[in-house]
C-alpha cells in the first residue's frame, strides 16, 4: 500500500522528474495527449510532476468569468480541488483554441465561452483523470474501474496515492478517445455556488497585470493623435513645440496615414507631446454629417418600404389586417449611437522576439484577427508572431473588432520604427469615447392591431440601421439574402405566438464605424418588443405578466422556458405588489440561447425623478456551472443596460464625436440602482450564455415602469426624452 | 527634476517634471501598477491612492505637491480596515473586470476609516465617484457592510 496521500508527502519522498502529462486536442478535435518530451505546445490542461494542475484558458478575461469557469470544468472532471489548480491564458492557435462556435477562428463573443467548451474541457479534463487512473491501476495490478481519484488522491483496491506519483507513468499511455464523464448527480464543483472566482486575489491587491499595466524594457509609450472627424487623413504635422518636453522621443505619419504615432519614453511625456502637436487634416473623404441627419435618414427609412422583406409575409396583408382592427398602436423608436468605454482603455505592447518575429501582449479577445493583421502589416509568417493574453479591463465588445482596429495601430506605430524598443499603444479616455466602433444607431416603426378581445391580429415592424456585420469577415456567418441577422435579433424569432408578423429591414449607408455592443441587436429590438407587448397589454386592458404569458402557451420549448424565467421573475419580485410609491416594469427577452426576465421597480415619476429601487431577475442558462458568476453577470448586464438606456448617447456634429470623457458620458454610478436579486432557473439544458443575456430586458423593464406612472418613452436616452432620475 | 516622496512606508527618489500627475510617476516611475489609469480627468476613481489617509485622485495630484505626504497605493495597504475591506471582497467575489478595484478598494478604505459603520446613503454618497463598468456596485456595497461587521467583531 501507497503512504504518500499529500502532494507534499510524495514531493519528499519522490525523486525529482521532468515528467509533464499533457492533455488537449489535435487540430481535428479528437482528445490528444503527450508528455515532456512529446511536447503538446497548446495543450488543455497540463499536470506536472509535482501534481500541479494547470488549466490552459482558451477565453480571454474581461471579468465574464472563464479563467474560473473552465477551471471549474478541468477540476470537476479530474477530481482535483479547484482551489489547487492553476490557470493560464492559451497562446494564440486557431488549430486548437478555436472557438467551436466560431469555425477556425480563436475569439470570445457572443457568450459562447461556457456554452463552446463545456463538452471540450470537461472531456480534457476526464481524460486526464483516465490516465493518472489507468497508471495508477498497471502500477498496483488492478482494475482501473476499482479506482477513483477525488481532492487530489487516487484510491481503490486498498491502495491510495496522490496523483502525482502517476503523472510520468500516465504521460506514457494513450489519451480515452472518450473519455467517462461525470453524470452531473456526480458533479461537486458544477453548480456549486461556493466556489469562488480564481481571479479575485489579483484583483483586490493590485498585482493583476492588464495589457496597460505591462512595462517592459526599453520601452517607448506610443499615442496616436487620431482625426477629430472620422475618416480625416493627415496632410502634414508641426511637432516643434513637443520637441521641448521631456521624453518626447519623435512623431511619425502612420503609413495609412490615419494618424499621428508620438513616441515618448513615457506616458506622462507622450500625453504632453500629443498635446503640443499640430496636425494638419485632409477631411475631403472624412464623415461631413451630424447625428441628426443619421436620425432623420432612419426616422424616414422606417416610414417607407423596407429594403428587406425578413418574415416573407404579405406586407400589405398585414397592414389591412392592422388596419381593419379595433385597436391600432403605431410607435415609433429610436436608439442612438453607443461607445463601450470598457474601464481600461485600449492598449497593447509588440516587441520584437529574438526570432525575428514579433510578440503582441494584448487583453486580446480575438486572437485569431489580429494575429493575421500583425503577420500581413509586418510581413510576418504567421509562426513568427506569437500572442500573449493579459487581463483585460472590460470590453463589453470592444476589443473584438473585425479591423482588429487598435492592434493595427500598434502594428503600425511600430513598423515605422526600427523595431528595436518594444511599443506599447497606449488610448487615453478621450481616444476611447471618440474613437468610432459604436453600437449603431437604429430607428423602428411598429403597427400593432388588436381586436375586440384584446388579441393581436397583425404586427407591422420595420427596422432601419447600419448593418454590423456586412463588410467583415464575419458577413458569410451573419447576413442571409441581403439580411444581417443582428439587425434584427429578437424580433422575427420572437417566442411570443404573434399571429400576422410583418419584419422588414432597411440597411442604411454607412454613417460611422459599428461594432457589436453588449448583446448586439438585441440592445434595441427587446426595447421594441417589450414594450410594444406592455403596450399592447395596456391596450387590451390586461395585466402585462398575464397577457405575456398567453402568448407563450404554444408548447415549444422556448416559450416554456422563457415563460417559466418570466414567471420567477414575476414570483419573487413581488409582482402586482409593489409598496407604496413604488411602481414596477417587467420585461422578458431570450439572446444567446438563454432566457433573462427583469421586473424593474422603481419610485417616483419621469417629471419628478425616478429612483431604481430594485431590480429581480430570473435567469435560465441551462447547466449554471457557476452559479455566483452568473448572478454576477446579471448584476452587471442589468447595471450596463440600464445606465445607458438612462443617459448616455454618442453624437456628431460635423462628422466629430460630441463626447469625449466620463463626464460627457456618465456611467452608471454606484446609486442608480438599489439592489438586484438573481434567480437561476434549475436546468439540465446544456449552458448557454450569461455575459450578454443580463442587458437586453433591463431597459424595456424599466421603460414600462416608467410608463406605469404615465410616461412612455420611445427614444434612449431617457434623460434626453423627458425622463429625470433622482 | 529630483524628488522624493514618501510611498508605502519608504522613502522613494523619484525624476518627476513639475506638473507631472502622481498617477503617472506612481505607475511608469515606481512601476507600481495596482493604481490604474481610467479617464485622467478625476470622473473615475480608478486612480485614487491615499495621501495622509485620504483618498484623492492620483490622476489630478501633483507630484510636487505630495513631497512630504505619506502616499498610500493598493500595494501599501495594511491596516485593520484594509484587511477586512479585502476579505469582505474576497467572500463576495465583488471583482469582475477587476480594473477599477483598486480604486474602489482605496475609497472603501478611506471611508470605512472614517465611519466604521455607513449607511447605505453614506455609502453611496462616498463610492459615487469611483465608477465601474462591470456595474459591480451592488456587491461593492454589500462588501463595505460586511468589511464593517468585520472590523466590529
Amino acid at each position: 500500500m501507497t503512504l504518500n496521500t499529500s502532494r507534499r508527502g510524495f514531493l519528499k519522498g519522490a525523486a525529482a522528474t521532468a515528467a509533464v502529462l499533457y492533455v488537449g486536442a489535435r487540430p481535428d478535435g479528437a482528445i490528444a495527449a503527450a508528455n515532456a518530451e512529446g511536447a503538446m505546445l497548446n495543450p488543455f490542461v497540463k499536470i506536472s510532476s509535482d501534481g500541479t494542475v494547470t488549466a490552459i484558458i482558451k477565453h480571454f478575461e474581461k471579468g465574464q468569468g472563464p479563467a474560473t469557469g473552465l477551471t471549474t470544468l478541468i477540476a470537476e472532471e479530474m477530481g482535483v480541488p479547484i482551489e489547487d489548480v492553476a490557470y493560464e491564458f492559451a497562446p494564440s492557435d486557431a488549430g486548437i483554441y478555436n472557438n467551436l462556435l466560431f469555425g477556425p477562428f480563436q475569439g470570445t463573443g457572443g457568450s459562447t465561452a461556457m456554452a463552446n467548451s463545456f463538452m471540450q474541457y470537461r472531456q480534457a479534463g476526464a481524460a486526464a483523470r483516465d490516465m493518472l487512473l489507468q497508471a495508477a491501476a498497471n502500477a498496483w495490478n488492478v482494475e482501473m474501474v476499482e479506482l477513483s481519484l477525488e481532492d487530489g488522491i487516487i484510491k481503490g483496491a486498498g491502495h491510495e496515492a496522490h496523483l502525482a506519483e502517476f503523472v510520468g507513468t500516465a504521460a506514457q499511455i494513450a489519451a480515452p478517445a472518450e473519455p467517462r464523464l461525470k453524470d452531473p448527480s456526480e458533479f461537486k464543483l458544477i453548480g456549486n455556488e461556493a466556489v469562488r472566482r480564481k481571479d479575485t486575489p489579483p484583483k483586490i491587491n493590485g498585482t493583476a497585470t492588464y495589457a496597460m499595466d505591462l512595462h517592459l524594457d526599453n520601452q517607448m509609450i506610443a499615442l496616436i493623435a487620431h482625426s477629430p472627424r472620422m475618416g480625416g487623413l493627415v496632410a502634414g504635422f508641426d511637432d516643434s513645440d513637443a520637441k521641448g518636453i521631456k521624453g518626447f522621443i519623435r512623431a511619425t505619419e502612420l503609413p495609412n496615414k490615419a494618424g499621428v504615432a508620438v513616441f515618448a519614453e513615457n506616458t506622462w511625456a507622450a500625453l504632453q507631446a500629443r498635446e503640443a502637436l499640430v496636425v494638419d487634416w485632409d477631411f475631403s473623404a472624412a464623415e461631413a454629417r451630424s447625428s441628426d441627419e443619421i436620425r432623420d435618414q432612419l426616422l424616414a427609412a422606417v416610414n417607407a418600404d423596407p429594403e428587406y422583406n425578413v418574415t416573407g409575409t404579405d406586407q400589405a396583408q398585414v397592414a389591412a389586417s392592422i388596419d381593419s382592427a379595433a385597436t391600432v398602436l403605431d410607435e415609433t423608436f429610436y436608439f442612438p449611437l453607443l461607445a463601450h468605454a470598457p474601464m481600461e482603455p485600449l492598449t497593447c505592447t509588440i516587441e520584437a522576439t529574438a526570432d525575428g518575429g514579433v510578440l503582441l501582449h494584448d487583453g486580446c479577445q480575438m486572437p485569431t484577427g489580429p494575429h493575421m493583421a500583425l503577420s500581413q502589416i509586418l510581413q510576418l509568417p504567421m509562426e513568427k508572431v506569437q500572442i500573449n493574453t493579459l487581463f483585460a479591463g472590460g470590453s463589453f465588445g470592444r476589443r473584438a473588432t473585425p479591423t482588429a482596429d487598435y492592434q493595427v495601430e500598434a502594428a503600425l506605430a511600430f513598423a515605422v520604427t526600427d523595431r528595436t524598443r518594444p511599443v506599447k499603444l497606449v488610448w487615453t479616455r478621450e481616444d476611447d469615447i471618440t474613437g468610432g466602433y459604436y453600437r449603431p444607431a437604429f430607428a423602428h416603426r411598429v403597427r400593432v392591431g388588436l381586436d375586440e378581445a384584446g388579441t393581436i391580429v397583425g404586427w407591422d415592424h420595420r427596422i432601419a440601421g447600419q448593418s454590423i456585420m456586412k463588410g467583415t469577415p464575419f458577413e458569410d456567418f451573419a447576413v442571409h439574402d441581403g439580411v444581417d441577422h443582428s439587425s434584427i435579433e429578437g424580433v422575427p424569432d420572437s417566442p411570443y405566438a404573434i399571429p400576422g408578423q410583418f419584419v422588414g429591414l432597411t440597411d442604411v449607408a454607412k454613417a460611422t464605424t459599428v461594432l457589436w455592443w453588449r448583446s448586439v441587436g438585441h440592445t434595441h429590438t427587446a426595447y421594441v418588443m417589450e414594450t410594444m407587448i406592455d403596450m399592447a397589454a395596456k391596450a387590451a386592458g390586461r395585466d402585462p405578466v398575464a397577457f405575456r404569458l398567453a402568448l407563450l402557451k404554444g408548447g415549444e420549448t422556448d416559450q416554456a422556458r422563457i415563460a417559466g424565467v418570466l414567471q420567477l421573475a414575476a414570483d419573487k419580485g413581488g409582482w402586482g405588489k409593489a409598496a407604496d410609491g413604488r411602481t414596477q416594469g417587467i420585461a422578458v427577452h431570450k439572446s444567446f440561447g438563454s432566457y433573462v426576465a427583469e421586473l424593474v421597480e422603481i419610485s417616483g415619476n419621469a417629471h419628478d425623478g425616478v429612483q431604481i429601487e430594485k431590480v429581480t431577475c430570473a435567469v435560465d442558462c441551462g447547466i449554471a456551472v457557476n452559479p455566483d458568476v452568473i448572478k454576477a453577470q446579471m448584476e452587471g448586464g442589468i447595471g450596463y443596460g440600464l445606465g445607458h438606456a438612462m443617459r448616455n448617447e454618442i453624437t456628431l456634429t460635423e462628422g466629430a464625436v460630441d463626447q469625449s470623457n466620463f463626464p460627457d458620458y456618465e456611467p452608471l454610478r454606484i446609486g442608480d440602482i438599489g439592489a438586484i436579486d438573481v434567480h437561476i432557473v434549475p436546468s439540465a439544458e446544456s449552458p448557454t450564455g450569461v455575459g450578454e443575456p443580463g442587458t437586453p430586458p433591463s431597459a424595456p423593464a424599466l421603460a414600462n415602469a416608467i410608463a406605469a406612472t404615465g410616461q412612455r418613452v420611445t427614444s434612449l436616452p431617457m434623460v434626453n426624452n423627458g425622463v429625470s432620475f433622482s | 527634476m529630483a524628488m522624493t516622496l514618501k510611498l508605502n512606508g519608504a522613502t522613494r527618489d523619484v525624476d518627476a517634471e513639475p506638473g507631472t500627475p502622481l498617477l503617472w510617476v506612481i505607475r511608469d516611475e515606481l512601476k507600481l501598477t495596482g493604481t490604474k489609469f481610467g479617464c485622467g480627468v478625476a470622473s473615475c476613481g480608478a486612480c485614487t491612492v491615499h495621501l495622509d489617509g485620504e483618498p484623492v485622485r492620483s490622476c489630478q495630484t501633483y507630484v510636487e505637491d505630495v513631497e512630504g505626504a505619506e502616499i498610500t497605493t493598493i500595494e501599501g495597504l495594511n491596516s485593520d480596515v484594509s484587511t477586512a475591506v479585502q476579505q469582505a471582497w474576497t467572500e463576495l467575489d465583488v471583482v469582475q473586470c477587476g480594473y477599477c478595484q483598486s480604486g474602489q478598494i482605496m475609497s472603501a478604505v478611506g471611508l470605512l476609516t472614517e465611519n466604521a459603520q455607513p449607511t447605505v446613503e453614506e455609502i453611496d454618497s462616498y463610492m459615487d465617484g469611483n465608477a465601474c463598468r462591470c456595474a459591480t456596485y451592488q456587491r461593492i456595497r454589500a462588501a463595505i457592510q460586511r468589511a464593517s461587521q468585520i472590523m466590529e467583531a
